[in-house]
C-alpha cells in the first residue's frame, strides 16, 4: 500500500506533468513545484477522490489570508500529507 | 433558449438531490443571429454553446445542492465531445450529475441528448464562491423561479 506521500506525489506528477523524482516531502507546491491555483484544484480533486475526503481548502486559504497560518503549513507536501492523514483518521473515527 | 443572452436551459424536468442529478430541457430557437454566422446555409448550434448548456445545467444542480449559498463559475472543461450536430428548432435534454462537492469547487458530469441521440458530453469543474454581486444573486433567484427551481431551495435567499 502506498504511503500518503507516495500517493500525493504520484497525483502531482501525473496531474501537473512534473518529474516525480523532483517531488520531495519538503517541496512547496507553489514556490518549488510551480503549481498554479488551477492545477492545484486538479490536484485537490484527485486527492479528495483518492482518500475519500474533502480537504477544507477554503478554511486553509482563510487562515493564510488572516495571517493565522503560513502557506508552508498547507503547501509543503510533508505538511499537506499530515493534514490528509488527519482528515482520513477523522473520517474513520 | 435565448442564445444571445446565454440562456441555454428553459426549465427543470426532474431533479433528485439524493442522487445529485438533474435533467433540464431547452428549445433551440428557429432563428438567431448566431446561425447567420454559424454557418451560412448550414445553421448548427456551436459546440461551445453545447458545453455552455451542460455547464448551466450542472451549475443549477450545484446551486440547488448548496441551497444558493454560493455561485459556481466555469473553471475547467474536461473530456468534452461533440457527437452530433444540433439544428435550429431541436429540443435538447441536458443531464448532469454532481460527482464531487469540494471545498470551493465542484465537479459534474453532463450530457445532452436530442431526438434519442447523445449530442454532447463533458466533465465540468466550477470554482464556487460567495455571490460577488447582489444584482447577480437576485437575477439568479429570479431565473431559478422561472426555470422551476422549487421554493424550498430558495428559502434562505
Amino acid at each position: 500500500m502506498s504511503s500518503t506521500f507516495e500517493t500525493v506525489a504520484g497525483i502531482i506528477a501525473e496531474t501537473c506533468d512534473i518529474e516525480i523524482d523532483t517531488i520531495k516531502t519538503e517541496s512547496h507546491a507553489i514556490n518549488d513545484l510551480g503549481i498554479d491555483s488551477l492545477d492545484f484544484l486538479d490536484v485537490a480533486f484527485a486527492i479528495d477522490k483518492a482518500f475519500g475526503i474533502k480537504m477544507p481548502l477554503e478554511q486553509w486559504t482563510q487562515e493564510v489570508n488572516d495571517g493565522k497560518a503560513k502557506t508552508e503549513e498547507y503547501f509543503v507536501l510533508g505538511n499537506l500529507c499530515r493534514h490528509i492523514d488527519a482528515l482520513v483518521a477523522a473520517k474513520k473515527a | 433558449m435565448r442564445l444571445e443572452y446565454f440562456q441555454m436551459v428553459d426549465r427543470i424536468i426532474v431533479h433528485d438531490m439524493d442522487a445529485r442529478t438533474i435533467r433540464m430541457e431547452g428549445l433551440v430557437p428557429d432563428a438567431s443571429p448566431i446561425f447567420e454566422g454559424h454557418f451560412p446555409g448550414y445553421p448548427i448550434l456551436p459546440g461551445v454553446l453545447m458545453i455552455e448548456t451542460i455547464a448551466q445545467a450542472g451549475g443549477w444542480l450545484v446551486l440547488m445542492h448548496l441551497r444558493f449559498a454560493a455561485m459556481p463559475f466555469l473553471l475547467q472543461v474536461e473530456k468534452a465531445k461533440m457527437r452530433n450536430f444540433v439544428s435550429p428548432g431541436q429540443r435538447l435534454e441536458t443531464s448532469a450529475k454532481l460527482i464531487h462537492d469540494g471545498s470551493g469547487y465542484a465537479v459534474i458530469e453532463g450530457s445532452i441528448a436530442s431526438e434519442g441521440k447523445k449530442v454532447c458530453d463533458a466533465e465540468i469543474r466550477y470554482r464556487v464562491v460567495p455571490f460577488p454581486s447582489e444584482t447577480l444573486r437576485e437575477t439568479m433567484f429570479d431565473t431559478a423561479r422561472r426555470i422551476g427551481v422549487p421554493e424550498e431551495f430558495l428559502a434562505h435567499g
